[in-house]
């Protein structure tokens, strides 16, 4: 076969079939409804197999792109899931909420010419038929008596669970919520992540034999010192997540009716408010401050629970929205007004203690700030009203403290938790990474971070860091790398001198 | 390997079969009113780390809400919590008719929040009224093994709700009940009671109060002009309890603290109360309506 060059491949990006936005915001279905055979068949013809691929490095994670998508084109599904599960065990949660546009697609060759290969798609086809299917595929294991405490069971700490289970640790994960999953669970919506997808690729990390215990808030129950010296840990992971969510300091912030868009999220998508118990207390008329992924999830659930107008309020523009272009368009779809370059000042009382609205004043970009995007600076005498029942403040999270209360490890002067660039903290042993490093990021990053950090783990408790070997490979067990068996994960320590 | 040492006495219990918690077990339950019940849970590691001042979060099943509930007892050798609950809204109501000793509760995460400060005042003031008087109780006992000299006020509408008056003559040196009615103790409010331990005592240097925002406003007020360090535990409206939603978030005068991971424990004169009544009256309207829904179908099902 004549190698694939960009004039022979096919030249449009193969659209994603969608729900209409009309009907979507009626409804708590996916939006993007995801390929089909054919979608997928055509979209893996668009990858050049690059003998160096640009989209590898991209990846957090490091999945093997052209790997898997040769698998796809190949039709076996199977084998294309097997190749991204070496390294990324969620690939339908993945495929659905990473940042492609940034990472692998963002380096994609082709999107130099053309619109970039949709990997996205692809993984989350990929990962959608193993759901489908039920695949399982328990990699070959020997448990080699390492015990290894994860803090958190979002994104990083799953990751984090999943290389160091494939390593044979024996690894338990403690979620304080009753549900595990961290942000996929409380903090993204039902139409872009749904819950059986989470249960699913939850699933998986049981089949790992990671023990997940909920209801267990690390730090109170017990202290990460705790976990070492009286749990009998020999490592442990913090992933801990989002803290307190960020307000203005503006009058009017302790009114009923204002609230953060992590608390909104987790009212309706962990405790499934107002369908259970948990109450919500949505407005008509909701205002979202922000304009990051969160943002748009917090305005597109409230149009989904019977709000009629829902604005965005940001400093800035579209240009230096942090969102998403895709989740922007999907927002303005179903009828989110953005009001750019506006930033609150006041919210307006009712009298009785309810939000009755907000004042706003209009913002022009000045001078780039420390961060490269121009600095919003107010226009005086702009200030303009508008009614509103429900304020929701999107603008960012600050460290979650518990850790920090519990544990004499070190906290960087804005509180979160200090590490270096292999994840380890100050705590011999003791690796972290996800929101509680870094500050709020995204799903993949934390993934990253969580797999960095059990790379310095295997380092640091002296176990040989290789690739997995699944039973179904059984016949390559023999197969030996420098003399030794490629399940042999303790390093064969040598002695010199 | 795997560190087993004779420290490792608290084994984490393993829920079979995935993550599905098997939840927690009440051990025993006692009515103290037609309101107000106790229930003692099953739970050693809790009962090991939990400290005075420091609450959970309850879910009684799985499409039920997540409740905060101070912890009022717990007991290192038994391995048990106690919480004391007052029936107000759905939640707890359905608590009162489903929970009984043997049944589970599906969660229940903590202990939570900073464990209250047991100061080394000589002379300190405990008071508790409805719904704060269990609570107030683990810290009259930690002040009074910490070697203070420990007054007991409480607050009850009338004789028939008083309870735990043995536990509390236990620990403390002086003790106060105060009836709207007079029926049992004296008749006044709590600020009476702290008032009479004031003219007795000039030199007493913390009170800690617990109980309806009302009631700590006004113990507040009442310490005030005395310039007597003054506690007050906080329960506003959350949903995680540890440190994500901001549910929980209470002025003071010194700015925005979240009651959940910075408290519950605030300084009484700090705390902009009116607010923290405004907010707590934040579900109101859904809160009725899900009382007045739930005993509709209770109605139904006889």
């Amino acid at each position: 076969m004549a190698r694939k060059t960009i004039r022979t491949i096919p030249q449009e990006r193969t659209p994603i079939p969608t729900q209409e936005p009309d009907v979507r915001v009626q409804n708590f279905e996916e939006v993007a409804i995801g390929y089909g055979l054919e979608h997928a068949l055509i979209e893996s013809e668009r990858c050049l197999m690059c003998p160096a691929p640009a989209c590898v490095p991209a990846c957090p994670v490091n999945i093997d792109i052209p790997g898997f998508i040769q698998k796809v084109i190949d039709k076996d599904f199977r084998g294309a899931w097997e190749v991204i599960g070496d390294t990324n065990l969620m690939p339908a949660v993945c495929g659905r909420v990473c940042p492609q546009e940034d990472q692998c697609e963002g380096a994609c060759v082709v999107g130099e010419s053309l619109a970039p290969v949709a990997i996205g798609r692809l993984e989350r086809y990929v990962g959608d038929q193993a759901i489908k299917e039920g695949w399982t595929n328990k990699p070959w294991i020997e448990p080699i008596g390492f015990k290894i405490g994860i803090v958190g069971s979002g994104p990083a700490g799953i990751a984090c669970a999943a290389d160091m289970a494939k390593a044979g640790c024996d690894v338990t994960i403690f979620e304080a919520f009753h549900k595990p999953g961290g942000v996929l669970r409380y903090g993204i919506p039902e139409f872009r992540l749904p819950e059986p997808v989470i249960d699913a690729e939850i699933n998986n990390l049981v089949n790992l034999g990671v023990k997940i215990e909920c209801s267990t808030l690390v730090g109170r129950l017990f202290t990460i010192e705790q976990m070492i010296e009286e749990l009998g840990f020999h490592a442990v992971f913090i992933g801990t997540g989002a803290g307190t969510p960020r307000f203005m300091d503006i009058p009017g912030e302790y009114l009923n009716g204002v609230l953060s868009a992590n608390e909104l999220l987790t009212r309706c998508n962990l405790m499934q408010a107002p369908h259970h118990d948990t109450p919500l207390g949505l407005g008509k008329r909701v205002a979202v401050i922000g304009s990051g992924n969160t943002a748009m999830d917090a305005m597109r659930v409230s149009l989904r629970l019977g709000a009629e107008k829902v604005y965005c309020i940001y400093r800035r523009t579209i240009e230096e929205s942090p969102a998403r272009n895709e989740e922007i368009e999907h927002a303005e779809e179903e009828g989110v007004e953005f009001h750019w370059l506006s930033t609150p000042v006041e919210i307006l009382d009712d009298g009785e203690g309810n939000v009755r609205g907000m004042r706003c004043i209009r913002m022009e970009l000045g001078e780039p700030d420390s961060s490269g995007r121009r600095r919003p600076v107010p226009v005086e005498g702009s200030d303009f009203e508008f009614e509103a029942d429900t304020i929701v403040y999107a603008i960012g999270t600050s460290a979650n403290p518990i850790i920090g209360q519990t544990s004499k490890i070190k906290l960087n002067k804005w509180g979160f938790i200090e590490t270096d660039e292999k994840m380890a903290t100050s705590l011999a042993g003791v690796y972290a990474g996800g929101d509680i490093v870094t500050g709020g990021a995204t799903v993949i990053l934390a993934m990253g971070a969580g797999r960095t950090a059990a790379r310095s783990m295997k380092e640091f408790l002296g176990i040989r860091d290789n690739s997995v070997v699944y039973e179904n490979q059984r016949d390559n067990l023999d197969s030996t790398l420098f003399g030794i068996p490629k399940t042999e994960r303790n390093f064969v320590r040598l002695r010199t001198g | 390997m795997s560190g087993t040492t004779q420290k490792e006495v608290h084994t984490i219990q393993q829920p079979a079969g995935g993550y599905r918690s098997s939840g927690i077990e009440i051990v025993r339950r006692e009515d103290f009113s037609d309101v107000t019940y106790l229930l003692e849970l099953d739970h050693p590691m809790m009962a090991r780390a939990a400290r005075p001042g420091q609450f959970v979060i309850v879910m009684s099943h799985e499409d039920g809400e997540r409740i905060p509930l101070t912890i009022a007892d717990f007991d290192r050798e038994k391995g048990t919590i106690t919480l004391v609950i007052q029936a107000v809204g759905k939640t707890t109501k359905e608590m009162q008719k489903d929970c009984q000793a043997g049944t589970r509760l599906i969660s229940v995460t903590g202990p939570m929040g900073e464990p209250s400060h047991i100061s080394n005042a000589g002379k300190v003031v405990c008071v508790g009224g409805g719904l704060g008087v269990a609570p107030v109780f683990p810290q009259a006992r930690a002040f009074k093994e910490a070697g203070a000299y420990v007054i007991g006020v409480v607050g009850f509408r009338d004789k028939s709700l008083v309870f735990w008056d043995d536990k509390f003559r236990e620990v403390c040196d002086e003790f106060i009940i105060c009836t709207d009615d007079g029926s049992a103790g004296i008749k006044g409010l709590v600020t009476d009671g702290i008032k009479m331990a004031i003219e007795k005592h000039p030199d007493i240097q913390e009170v800690v109060a617990i109980g309806p925002p009302v009631m700590m406003r006004a113990c507040a007020e009442t310490t005030r002009p005395h310039g007597i360090k003054t506690m007050v535990s906080l329960n506003p409206v959350m949903v995680d309890g540890t440190g994500m939603c901001g549910g929980c978030r209470v002025k003071l005068h010194d700015g925005m603290k979240f009651a959940c991971v910075d408290g519950p424990d605030f300084d009484g004169h700090q705390v902009d109360f009116e607010d923290l009544i405004n907010r707590l009256h934040r579900f109101s309207e859904e809160e009725k309506q899900a009382v007045e829904k739930w005993t509709e179908s209770c109605k139904a099902r006889l």
